[in-house]
């Protein structure tokens, strides 16, 4: 299990003379929950994009699944999945097309599509809401789909952006539990949250500030060299330390 | 007299039910939560008071203006901020400001003192153009632009929604310096732990208010007992606490877990049910209950009822 999915060395993003991403340095080992945190416009979203291979980075280097973020984005699109809270699923077509839509992005074949499919819908115990539009289920389901349907390819790393925001908090519950069981299968997470309690579950977490990674380490690990009760306490210190 | 009165409210947009038999006062000067999380109905309640959706049935205030005779007046003495960032995105920030006092009828001269705190944190950047602010930024932008005609009534639909945690605080302390000015505000979000800083919230899901109180009172009518455990293997803790006899619920609070048990008055109980299924390093100490471990129960009646 110590393979490492993701390794970035002084990954490096500019916009004009703009920093957005400064030289961060991390790994993330298979089947491990690595939590991405930082305050708004702290330059997450830029990380996420490049590690996606959808920007290309100004300097520095890195590697997802083994394929290089500058030559080999078509592979690493392949071989990620992506979930977000503010687009997850298609709202006008069914469980069952967005699930075959995906599927079919992802290029599993079409015995593949119609068995994760049917597996799928059966795990989460859709089967009577399979033909009916995402738009008429409650968020909470949309959520667990979405998540079940970023995982579809058995990708080496999931990114999850926001997944639980607006959800109640049974299925905000529920829906770590996916998140546990698809690192127990060997799949990598990488989860950005403003949920401090959420913090707590990863395995390890980074608290990027201004473009930088200002603190890496496990929740204990944090809290301990911060000298503090939680997790919020070490955001505080990290978000607005400078200003004090 | 309440600054806004909502009695038996239904609304439904077609086949779905929207808001159920809706009622709740808010007074004058207060700042009121409307707690829930997405699809509860939260933006459906604030578009029939701001009037600016029909109701199905039922009858609503707002500083005793009725929201569909007086929907004119209504309008002059409220302020509203949408869920969705609905300023011109290609004005500037001062020209934003200065068309909504137009719209009003007023200067932002005359008014300048109730947003000035608020202002001065993004006058910088007065000549940018509102689409190119960050996220934070915007928000006070849109707070000020709903205040700048001096309002009774201030609604604040999702404003904390997708800013970190040190932010949404800092936004929560601006809320608290108007409430002094006596404006009343009516605010939703879907962060719990934000109950802390109203003066009373509505628990609201699935388009029906589960309870109206002050946040002590929810916290003191939770029914159940519980205690924040963990062990060594908190997957596992999880599964062993979900077959212990009288267990309610148990669910994960961070680094412990929060199982709400009857007939186990000082916890030893558990303890030595966990020993024998060989949990290491357990720690259970009794826990005062959150905001979401009374929602969670809420919840957990209604779908019982």
């Amino acid at each position: 299990m110590n393979e490492n999915i993701i390794i970035t060395e002084d990954l490096t993003k500019k916009f004009g003379s703009f920093t957005a991403c400064d030289k961060i340095s991390f790994s993330v080992k298979k089947g491990e929950i690595f939590g991405f945190l930082g305050a708004n416009g702290a330059g997450k979203t830029t990380a996420i994009r490049m590690l996606c291979g959808l920007l290309l980075p100004t300097s520095g280097k890195a590697s997802i699944g083994g394929y290089d973020i500058y030559k080999d984005t078509e592979k690493i699109k392949l071989n990620i999945g992506y979930m977000s809270q503010k687009f997850s699923l298609y709202e006008d077509l069914t469980v069952k097309e967005n699930i075959e839509f995906y599927a079919g992005i992802y290029r599993l074949s079409t015995k593949e599509i119609k068995e994760r499919s049917k597996l799928l819908i059966s795990e989460l115990g859709l089967e009577r809401s399979a033909d009916s539009l995402i738009r008429s289920l409650p968020l909470g389901w949309r959520q667990k789909l979405a998540f079940s349907v970023a995982v579809i390819h058995s990708p080496k790393i999931v990114f999850l952006d926001e997944p639980t925001g607006g959800v109640d908090p049974v299925t905000r519950r529920q829906f770590w539990d996916l998140i546990y069981k698809a690192a127990d299968d060997g799949i990598s997470v990488l989860v950005t949250t403003h949920y401090m309690d959420e913090a707590e579950y990863c395995g390890r977490i980074s608290m990027m500030v201004d473009g930088k990674i200002a603190a890496m380490g496990t929740p204990a690990e944090l809290k301990s060299s911060y000298n503090v009760g939680s997790m919020y306490e070490v955001f505080l210190h990290l978000a607005r330390g400078k200003n004090e | 007299m309440y600054s806004i009165e909502v009695k038996n409210i239904d609304k439904s947009y077609q086949k779905v039910q929207a808001l159920k038999d809706i009622s709740l006062n808010v007074n004058k000067g207060e700042i009121f939560g409307l707690i829930g999380p997405d699809g509860a109905g939260k933006t459906t309640l604030f578009r029939i008071l701001t009037t600016l959706l029909l109701k199905d049935s039922g009858s609503a205030t707002v500083e005793g203006f009725d929201v569909e005779k007086d929907y004119k007046a209504i309008r002059k003495i409220i302020g509203y901020m949408p869920g969705r960032f609905s300023l011109y995105q290609d004005l500037s920030v001062e020209e934003n400001l200065k068309f909504f006092a137009t719209v009003f009828d007023t200067t932002v001269e005359d008014n300048y003192e109730l947003i000035r705190d608020i202002y001065v944190q993004i006058e910088p950047f007065r000549k940018r153009r509102a689409g190119q602010l960050s996220g934070g930024m915007k928000q006070k932008l849109a707070l000020c632009c709903a205040l700048i005609h001096q309002p009774k009534v201030l609604f604040l639909d999702e404003p904390t929604t997708g800013v970190d945690p040190v932010s949404r605080h800092e936004f929560w302390e601006m809320l608290k310096k108007l409430k002094t000015k006596g404006i009343t505000i009516l605010v939703s979000t879907p962060y719990m732990d934000e109950a802390a800083l109203c003066d009373r919230i509505a628990l609201i899901q699935r388009g029906r208010i589960m309870r109206i109180d002050t946040l002590e009172n929810i916290v003191s009518a939770f029914t159940g007992h519980l205690y924040a455990v963990r062990s060594n293997d908190m997957s596992r803790l999880n599964f062993d606490l979900k077959e212990f006899e009288g267990i309610t619920s148990a669910y994960i609070f961070g680094e412990f877990i929060h199982a709400d048990v009857k007939n186990c008055p000082d916890g030893n109980k558990l303890l030595s049910y966990l020993e024998a299924r060989d949990h290491k390093d357990i720690k259970i100490f009794p826990v005062h209950p959150s905001i979401e471990d009374c929602f969670m129960e809420l919840m957990n009646k209604e779908e019982n009822k």
